[in-house]
């Protein structure tokens, strides 16, 4: 049905007017209702949130990075201080014209084309709110040109700050480990703005990494009243900040940086530790990279350089490296043996190999040692001797007593790695491969060879607990001494026989006459070992075995050494591990150093007075020989800019690829070399434990 | 009531309105001077001193015969409509968007204001023209959607989303008032919401579309386009019940709040003055509207009727637009809140409003006010 058009009167229009006039003005009051409460909840409901909104566009707070704690020694020497760095920076936001300031900021600075080319890249990837390091460790005077040239350099922020220090360089490397700017990870993990925080630096690796709570300390800071255009209206009070806590060694920083420069070129370990209560005095890794200058972030080339060396300054040898303990367990084997009831006096004809089922087992000395007792055995490092006792006892009785002594045993230190190696025996085998125990089995590892794996520091922890007789645990942080060590469960005369047939090794006619000590009425007592990496074939042992100095520096054999002293009155043990030294030179070779690092620690000047005679044949002091290195390496791979960029975020040196590789592999070899035929079996790697 | 101490012009005025409107602009004048770090420069003197020029303007205006403005409502239509062509024009000589007309001595008119003003007299005009009978009828309709729609395009070519909006809404009030079937608004209300995602994203320039976009959602762009929405609320927020007290406001004395003294005044206010300021601001402006719909109600010609009832509703569409943007239920579209915010033009065009407003008043008046 069609709707007719109704007829509109004015009378009507005036009616409809009036009414939707109404109908309007009920709108108006409506809509007026809905503002109010609109504005109602926004004033009331999220007051609030707006005001906390409002205050925090109002006060501007940059943070203060708070002063990291120090890291002492146990005579409360700095080993990783604080020193005022006067540093600029670029706010890669705030930047205007980059060329020109880059350009202006190179004159004032005196900067290097390179590093010029380096900030340039940097600010390329860099994202917004991070500020690029222009430099660091600039003089009053660069530093007061810049500040006062600021309103031409927009984006430029000149600031004082601190900046980690370690005076000993490369020597505490992998034991402080190292500081560096936080990863956009760890910033979006935690949100915490410290963490973006220009000039703020956590621990990356070794004790700066695990006792960052306790460093780190809390961060000020400066309160101000500014605009929207960061205008500066007020200045609030100012909220210090609270320096983290000092954290107290048990190191001694003298004899850390003596220990590193008496390594030598070596690529090589050693711990020593106190004897009266596990307390640990070194603990040195060398060659090892400047936290100094890792601390400021280092360049792409210098970190390859460091990936490339053969002698892995990047891996903490102290307890990542695991190495095949060698002859360093006989006097542990003897210790064990005669808990066994094999008494001292027991001889073992020695001829120089020992015929067990198909395979021959050869003594290091080829015409054998004749008829060889227990201290003999030791003091000459007679192979067969140890291979004929332990087929008669079984390996299964020698397992608990190297436990005992700290082998394959997990210390509580706060280091993030840890690799704690193996000890085996039948039970081991039949889990790890599901094998049963051979006799060759134990033939191996009863010269520290074939399965058994540990590192420098439970080689050293071994020395301790056989010196001191009591089962010391190793610690390095002061607050935290395990004072009241246990007896171990063996027989003072027994000690005391494992004891002396170590003194016969230096003072007897053994093998380590040249770790005699020079002090007078103090001797030292030790064991020496060498580890094999690689198979000795029957065709080479007929031909004459080669000698270290004609093989290649990667298959030349490990030296190892354990050692306490005074003989009279143990009060320190060392463990000292060379990697390939081969015995090649004699005052780089573990005796001499051995002997050294114990004499620092009775006659130091006698120590010191050792180290300036032979230090200057190896291309002097540690520093003068790695700025040596970094040049020769610099000259033959001459950087290309784009590789010439900071590498703030480098994987930490103990978790780097490289570095577990070249671990895994040296352990992998280790554990497969045996010269006996059931050593074919898959490596034992031995067991790594990761702390977090 | 009135005594011969009075003349009888000056006792005639509407007082009750004129005080009304004076307070709302004081308030006005209080903000600005804490806008400006509490100065009377840059912005209350001279807003104060341009009240006081367009309140006499107004009282002028409330002289005027109805007849002259009904006559006259065609031709100032036809004049702001070339002089918005003019300003097209010249925008495209200048290279570039262009609002204003230089009249010289140093008085730019901006011809899209006053349209807001023009439109409700012609469409009035033009239904008071419309015999009652065709009232229903497609002719009641098209000549009006033609007199809308030509500023409505030229404005929104300037580009000016908001004034192109409220020339629309002040003329379809009319339409409405004159009595256009409902079902048109309603089928107009569909089709504008069928048609609103096509033209935000056909005809709107990026500024505009952008600022809608970001209406929805301010958090998206926090330091961008939504920036002026997220600081004004933070603003009106933070003030609470109470404000935070007269020259106290740190969102507009820190800058944070960007337009403060102009658009976003109300939000400078309530910062300072809290929920109380600005529910009494609100009322204030319903109360000056009813007065408006009012004096609609009392007049006797139809023109009078529909000029009154849709002078008050563009009053009404400045404060609802203004608010709704500053409190973030609308996109920002720049229209400055009438009598509040710094600036002349819409002081002007709502003074103007006023002084028609009371003309009207006083020629359908049965008995004096006081």
């Amino acid at each position: 049905m069609k709707r007719q058009p109704k007829i509109v009167t004015p009378a009507m229009q005036s009616y409809s007017f009036s009414r939707r006039a109404w109908l309007l003005g009920a709108g108006t009051v409506g809509v007026g209702t809905l503002l109010g409460a609109r504005m109602a909840w926004l004033s009331v409901a999220q007051n609030e949130r707006y005001s906390l909104l409002a205050e925090s566009n109002r006060v501007n707070a940059t943070l203060i990075p708070p002063r990291r704690g120090w890291i002492v020694d146990r005579h409360g020497a700095p080993i990783a201080s604080n020193r005022t760095d006067f540093r600029v920076d670029i706010i890669p936001d705030r930047l205007a014209d980059k060329d020109r300031v880059l350009k202006l900021l190179g004159e004032i600075l005196r900067l290097p084309a390179e590093e010029l080319e380096r900030v340039r890249v940097d600010l390329d990837r860099a994202a917004g709110f991070q500020p690029v390091q222009v430099a660091e460790n600039l003089d009053w005077e660069r530093f007061a040109a810049v500040s006062v040239r600021l309103p031409e350099l927009p984006g430029v922020q000149p600031t004082r700050g601190f900046a980690r220090h370690y005076p000993a360089g490369a020597a505490v490397a992998h034991l402080t480990g190292y500081v560096g700017a936080p990863t956009a990870e760890q910033f979006k993990a935690t949100r915490d703005p410290l963490l973006v925080t220009p000039g703020f630096k956590l621990g990356k690796d070794g004790l700066e990494k695990t006792l960052e709570q306790r460093l780190r300390g809390q961060a000020g800071a400066k309160r101000v009243e500014v605009t929207a255009r960061g205008k500066l209206v007020a200045e609030l009070a100012t909220r210090p900040d609270v320096p983290g806590r000092t954290a107290r060694l048990t190191i001694d920083a003298g004899l850390q940086e003596y220990a590193a420069r008496r390594l030598g070129t070596n690529s090589g370990s050693a711990v020593v530790i106190d004897c009266r209560t596990g307390e640990l005095l070194c603990m040195v890794s060398m060659p090892a990279y400047d936290p100094n200058s890792f601390s400021d972030g280092i360049s792409h080339w210098e970190w390859q350089m460091l990936s490339d060396d053969d002698h892995v300054p990047l891996m903490n040898k102290v307890t990542q490296g695991l190495y095949p303990p060698g002859s360093t367990v006989k006097p542990m084997n003897t210790l064990a043996l005669m808990a066994a009831g094999v008494s001292p006096t027991d001889r073992v004809q020695c001829s120089g190999a020992l015929r067990v089922g198909t395979g021959v087992f050869h003594c290091h000395k080829r015409g054998g040692h004749g008829p060889v007792d227990m201290k003999t055995a030791v003091a000459q490092s007679c192979d067969i001797y140890f291979y004929e006792m332990i087929r008669r006892m079984g390996y299964d009785r020698i397992a608990p007593v190297a436990r005992e002594l700290g082998l394959g045993q997990k210390f509580e230190l706060p280091f993030s790695t840890q690799r704690f190696g193996t000890v085996p025996d039948s039970a081991w085998k039949a889990r790890k491969y599901k094998d049963r125990w051979t006799v060759a089995d134990g033939l191996n590892a009863s010269i520290g060879q074939g399965y058994v794996l540990a590192n420098p520091l439970q080689l050293a922890v071994m020395a301790a607990r056989i010196a001191s007789g009591r089962a010391l645990q190793p610690s390095i942080l002061a607050d935290r001494v395990h004072r009241d060590a246990p007896d171990l469960p063996f027989q003072p005369e027994q000690l005391d026989h494992v004891r002396e047939s170590m003194w016969a090794v230096v003072n007897g006619g053994g093998t380590g006459a040249a770790a005699r000590l020079l002090v007078p009425g103090m001797s030292i007592a030790a064991k020496t070992g060498t580890a094999q990496v690689r198979r000795i074939t029957m065709a080479e042992r007929r031909g004459g075995v080669l000698k270290n100095g004609q093989l290649p520096f990667k298959l030349r054999d490990h030296a190892l050494f354990v050692c306490f002293a005074p003989y009279e009155n143990p009060r320190y043990a060392a463990g000292i591990v060379l990697e390939h030294n081969g015995h090649t030179v004699r005052n780089l070779d573990t005796p001499m150093i051995g002997r050294d690092i114990m004499t620092w620690l009775l006659d130091r000047d006698r120590a010191i007075a050792s180290l300036a005679e032979v230090e200057p044949t190896w291309g002097g002091d540690i520093a003068t020989r790695m700025a040596a290195e970094a040049a020769v390496y610099r000259a033959a791979h001459a950087p290309a800019p784009a590789a010439a960029a900071t590498k703030t975020d480098a994987t930490v040196p103990s978790d780097a690829p490289a570095v577990e590789q070249a671990t895994a592999a040296a352990n992998q070899t280790q554990a497969a070399l045996a010269e006996a035929p059931p050593a074919d079996t898959p490596a034992g790697q031995g067991t790594t434990e990761r702390t977090p | 009531m009135t005594t011969r101490l009075i003349p009888e012009p000056l006792a005639q005025l509407p007082w009750r309105i004129l005080l009304l409107v004076a307070a709302i602009n004081g308030f006005g004048l209080l903000m600005l001077y804490s806008a400006a770090g509490g100065s009377m420069m840059p912005w209350a003197l001279p807003q104060g001193i341009r009240f006081c020029v367009f309140l006499t303007g107004a009282i002028i205006v409330s002289r005027v015969p109805e007849d002259w403005l009904r006559h006259g409502a065609m031709p100032a239509y036809a004049v702001l409509l070339l002089m918005l062509i003019g300003v097209e024009l010249l925008g495209h000589v200048s290279g570039g968007s262009q609002r204003w007309l230089n009249l010289g001595f140093g008085f730019r008119l901006q011809p899209s204001e006053l349209m807001k003003l023009a439109i409700v007299l012609a469409v009035a005009r033009f239904y008071e023209m419309l015999p009652s009978g065709e009232t229903r009828t497609f002719g009641a309709v098209w000549p009006a959607a033609v007199l809308i729609g030509l500023p409505a395009a030229f404005v929104m070519l300037q580009p000016d989303l908001g004034t192109a909006l409220m020339i629309c809404a002040g003329g379809a009030t009319v339409m409405f008032l004159a009595g256009v079937p409902l079902r048109l608004f309603i089928g107009g209300a569909l089709g504008l919401a069928v048609a609103a995602p096509l033209a935000v994203n056909f005809l709107l320039h990026d500024y505009q579309r952008n600022r809608i976009l970001i209406f929805l959602d301010p958090e998206s762009d926090p330091l961008g386009t939504g920036y002026h929405i997220s600081q004004s609320k933070i603003a009106i927020g933070s003030g609470g019940i109470w404000g935070k007290g007269f020259l106290n406001g740190t969102q507009s004395h820190l800058d944070y709040l960007p337009e403060g003294h102009t658009d976003f005044a109300f939000a400078t206010m309530a910062e300072e003055w809290g929920l109380v300021g600005g529910v009494l601001l609100i009322a204030a402006f319903l109360l000056v509207i009813r007065w408006g719909i009012d004096v609609g109600q009392r007049a006797n010609s139809r023109f009078a009727k529909l000029t009154a009832a849709g002078l008050s509703m563009t009053i009404f569409f400045y404060v609802a637009i203004n608010l709704s943007m500053v409190m973030g239920l609308a996109p920002v579209v720049g229209i400055p809140l009438p009598l509040f915010s710094n600036g002349g033009s819409a002081q002007m065009t709502v003074l103007l409003c006023l002084g028609i407003l009371m003309a009207i008043d006083r020629q359908n008046r049965r008995r004096p006010q006081w």
